[in-house]
């Protein structure tokens, strides 16, 4: 039988909101209070949902251990402490959440072999939340 | 179509060992897991059931009953247990969290008559959860 599982990780990071393709005002207009110039930090909450048949030896999606040891080296060791700006992965893209997530999925995506990736959900604040689930075509992998 | 989700919590030990593994497999395989003497978890279960609004009652299912249902075949059955020892279902299979969440699922779903179940969302620890959705 098949279930979803969802797994919550916690990183800090800065970033500031900023496109080299708008004017300076059209950056202020666009990002407000996220553009400005030394950047500003966040919390991001990660959660990442696999899913598959629960396996009838362990009675598991996938090991818990196979999952965090991934996040950890490809994602945590990556983005935690880190100015998001100063990141090969944003050397073209804003560092939104929106983009964040998106680049986090294409890497587990593109790692993770235990179970199948259903999902990856980051919380910015208590306020704002972003998913993606592999819709759409345009990648982001660098 | 409208969901309407009843939470529910419950404290239970639990130990994960499979008996066709050796025991250095199962250690291997499920770490701290393994310890025969158990461990604990405060559990969050999520019920998520699903319908068209009544007209007359304005209800999509009696919530007085659904809290009934759970607390009859899951919170008196695993509410301060040992799983593994305690709970039929647990003698053959190791109750993880996605086992115990389809074993919520099959106390469930053929007890609610007004609605259909939607999910079974079982939280081991906060940052730690299992959907189950009655696919095969």
């Amino acid at each position: 039988m098949k279930a979803h599982l969802t797994r919550r990780y916690l990183f800090s990071a800065s970033h500031r909101l900023h496109s080299k393709a708008l004017s300076d005002e059209e950056n202020r207009a666009t990002y407000g209070k996220c553009n400005n110039p030394f950047g500003h930090g966040h919390n991001y909450h990660l959660e990442v949902t696999v899913s598959g048949p629960v396996d009838a030896q362990t009675g598991m999606v996938c090991n818990l251990v196979d999952l965090d040891n991934l996040v950890a080296r490809e994602i945590l060791d990556r983005f935690d402490h880190q100015n998001l700006n100063m990141l090969k992965e944003f050397t073209v893209s804003v560092p939104t959440t929106e983009n964040l997530c998106r680049q986090i999925y294409d890497i587990l995506q593109r790692r993770f072999r235990h179970a199948h990736l259903d999902r990856v959900r980051l919380e910015e604040t208590l306020m704002n939340s972003f998913e993606y689930d592999g819709e759409g075509t345009h990648s982001l992998i660098l | 179509m409208v969901y309407l989700t009843r939470k529910a919590e419950f404290s239970a030990s639990h130990y994960y060992n499979n008996p066709q593994l050796t025991p250095e497999e199962n250690h291997r395989i499920f770490g701290k897991c393994n310890n025969p003497n158990g461990h604990g978890h405060n559990y969050t279960l999520e019920v998520t059931v699903k319908g068209e609004i009544n007209p007359q009652s304005g209800f999509v299912v009696d919530l007085k009953q659904l809290k009934e249902v759970m607390q009859k075949e899951v919170l008196d059955a695993m509410d301060h247990r040992f799983l593994n020892k305690e709970v039929p279902e647990f003698t053959s299979r190791i109750p993880t969290t996605e086992n115990i969440a389809i074993a919520i699922w099959q106390r469930l779903q053929p007890r609610l008559k007004a609605a259909t179940l939607h999910r079974v969302r079982v939280y081991e620890t906060p940052d730690l959860f299992v959907d189950f959705y009655g696919e095969a």
